[in-house]
């Protein structure tokens, strides 16, 4: 255990310097003023508010509120996506490439605490940028329009499950493959995800069983976007899902089983990583 | 107890069709200072990293400081500079041995004043709060020994320890190295530098395709000597006569070359070639250097081109 801290504890050291923290703290921060001006005019420019800052918030406003938010949160996923997927690319496969990790598995740890410490150290930092993000958003819609969005927790929790997903997957390809290789793998998969999670929201809509299905058998081979339609579905008021007025609202609402298979997948790919690195001549 | 430190037999390392190391079995005994010689190709580097557990080999058995290969507690006393010393560059000198030092399990307070200890060894202590990135590499080559020795290990590799050094930084590993060895330091040298090789170690072997075509210590070696005479009428009887003194007796370029077994043999040619009325004009005697045993166990076929 100690040595996976050790190498989490490396790992946070080196986001902070190569100012991977400060430019994720710099442009979160840009994110949310653009985020918060947004909201601020939007609330102060919708009809039927007699109050503009009102702690109650009704009729076409709560409408409004409820999808400018949600618009966050989507912009949020992305951008977790991102961070997920491009922080820990070159962690391994980087490292391999350049030597350096000879002097960190000759030393008395298993290869195994490597890859966790690393593991950990990225996922605080994501955690801690989701945090600021997503926090950031739900404070904002709350301090300006006194808005929370429903199921919020779950919703939130949904959506960290798949930045870890990605970051596993991340940190697991280059275990076996080069930095651009590795970084095509995850945004391929997530890319099939993505298309695939539309063309069963299509197909739901459309009542078309086959294009559901394809949807569905996208998200068995990666339930990033199952994951993200699940935390929409959960955290938009259900006046807004049931009639299905924001793209945000899923036509398919994925089965809760996904999250099982979600957590699978990723504790799949994490065991796979590990056998890769274990066995890899370096 | 064993006082090996270091015993492969076999051992064979096939990386697809290739084969890197095809045979290797040695051994390398406690206190000892072990050269590993070989040209380009010759499957040093790869032999290094099976012995680290940086590379399973293919077949073959090993056990270094009495375990298995790769063996997560016996890292812990063994102490490794690579030959790219690619290290975080994104560290000061003093961070990078803390980091290391943790995670050869060293308590923090030992940690620090063994840190600094091995900065002021390797003569970085004004450089200790800069980033690696800024180092020269003959910097990052004795930060990179001074991480090796953290753990005041009982087996130290050093692959190309004194490749980017210059002169004073050959003078000063060289230094390290003879104390290591006489703190009882086991260390298993990779080295181009024969030169370096000649004077810090007890033993080499010479590695060709991936075997070790011989071991030998340097110490017995070094009473050889080349002697090269220069005398006014060589005849066949007066090259059979030099014969008792040593061996390899030949003509070449008009001088006559042989190699004794010891210096002491010297004044006794001399003496007798005077009995023998021979016009003695010059009598030269060298070591045999690291550098020929190198081309005459390697053969003519090792040199690039």
């Amino acid at each position: 255990m100690n040595g996976i801290l050790t190498i989490a504890h490396l790992t946070l050291h080196e986001a902070l310097r190569r100012k991977i923290v400060l430019m994720a703290l710099i442009l979160g921060i840009g994110f949310l003023v653009i985020f918060g001006l947004g909201f601020y005019a939007v609330l102060n420019t919708t009809p039927a508010s007699p109050v503009p800052r009102a702690p109650f918030i009704a009729g076409q406003q709560f409408i409004a509120v409820a999808f400018i938010v949600m618009a966050g949160l989507y912009a949020v996923n992305f951008l977790l996506v991102m961070m997920a997927a491009l922080m820990p690319v070159d962690t391994i496969s980087g490292e391999i490439r350049s030597g350096a990790i000879q002097t960190l598995v000759t030393k008395p740890l298993r290869r195994a605490e490597i890859l966790l410490g690393k593991w950990l150290g990225f996922w605080i930092i994501l955690a801690g940028y989701f945090l600021l993000m997503a926090g950031g958003v739900i404070v904002i819609a709350l301090v300006l329009g006194g808005y929370t969005p429903p199921n919020m927790l779950l919703g939130l929790a949904l959506m960290m499950l798949k930045g870890t997903l990605l970051l596993t997957l991340a940190i697991a390809g280059g275990t076996r493959l080069s930095t651009l290789a590795n970084g095509v793998m995850v945004f391929g998969l997530y890319g099939l995800a993505f298309i695939g999670g539309w063309v069963e929201q299509i197909g739901a809509l459309l009542g078309n069983d086959g294009a559901t299905n394809i949807g569905i058998v996208a998200s068995l081979l990666i339930p990033s976007e199952a994951l993200w339609s699940l935390a929409a579905y959960n955290m938009q008021p259900a006046i807004m899902r049931d009639l299905n007025i924001t793209p945000f609202s899923p036509a398919s609402v994925p089965s809760a089983n996904m999250v099982w298979w979600a957590i699978a997948y990723t504790l799949i790919v994490l065991a796979f990583g590990l056998r890769q690195f274990q066995s890899r001549d370096l | 107890m064993s006082d090996l430190i270091i015993e492969t037999r076999g051992l064979r390392k096939e990386f697809g069709s290739k084969v890197a190391v095809s045979d290797l079995t040695l051994t390398v005994r406690q206190g000892e200072v072990f050269g590993f010689l070989g040209p380009n190709g010759a499957g040093k580097t790869t032999s290094v990293k099976i012995l680290l557990g940086l590379v399973a080999p293919t077949s073959g058995e090993a056990r270094v400081l009495g375990a298995p290969l790769g063996d997560v507690q016996a890292r812990a006393k063994i102490g490794f500079l690579p030959e790219h010393f690619r290290f975080q560059d994104w560290l000061s000198a003093r961070e990078f041995l803390q980091f290391h030092g943790r995670m050869y399990g060293v308590p923090r307070d030992v940690l620090a004043v063994r840190s600094e200890q091995l900065l002021a060894r390797v003569d970085l202590v004004d450089a200790r709060e800069r980033k690696l990135r800024e180092f020269s590499k003959g910097m990052l080559q004795r930060v990179g020994l001074a991480q090796a020795l953290l753990n005041e290990p009982r087996l130290v590799f050093l692959d190309e320890p004194t490749s980017g050094l210059d002169p004073l930084g050959r003078l000063l590993v060289r230094d390290i190295i003879t104390d290591l060895r006489a703190r009882g330091t086991a260390i298993f040298l990779n080295s181009h530098l024969l030169s370096e090789v000649e004077v810090t170690c007890d033993r080499v072997a010479f590695v060709k395709q991936g075997n070790v075509v011989r071991e030998m210590s340097l110490n017995d070696q070094r009473d050889e000597f080349e002697v090269e005479l220069k005398v006014g009428q060589v005849t066949p009887q007066l090259l059979t006569g030099l014969a008792q003194f040593g061996h390899g007796v030949h003509q070449q370029n008009g001088d006559v070359r042989m190699i004794v077994n010891n210096e002491q043999q010297l004044p006794h040619v001399a003496r007798w070639l005077v009995q023998q009325d021979a016009q003695l004009f010059r009598l030269g005697a060298t070591r045999k250097s690291l550098e020929t045993l190198f081309l005459e166990v390697m053969g003519e076929d090792a040199r690039p081109g």
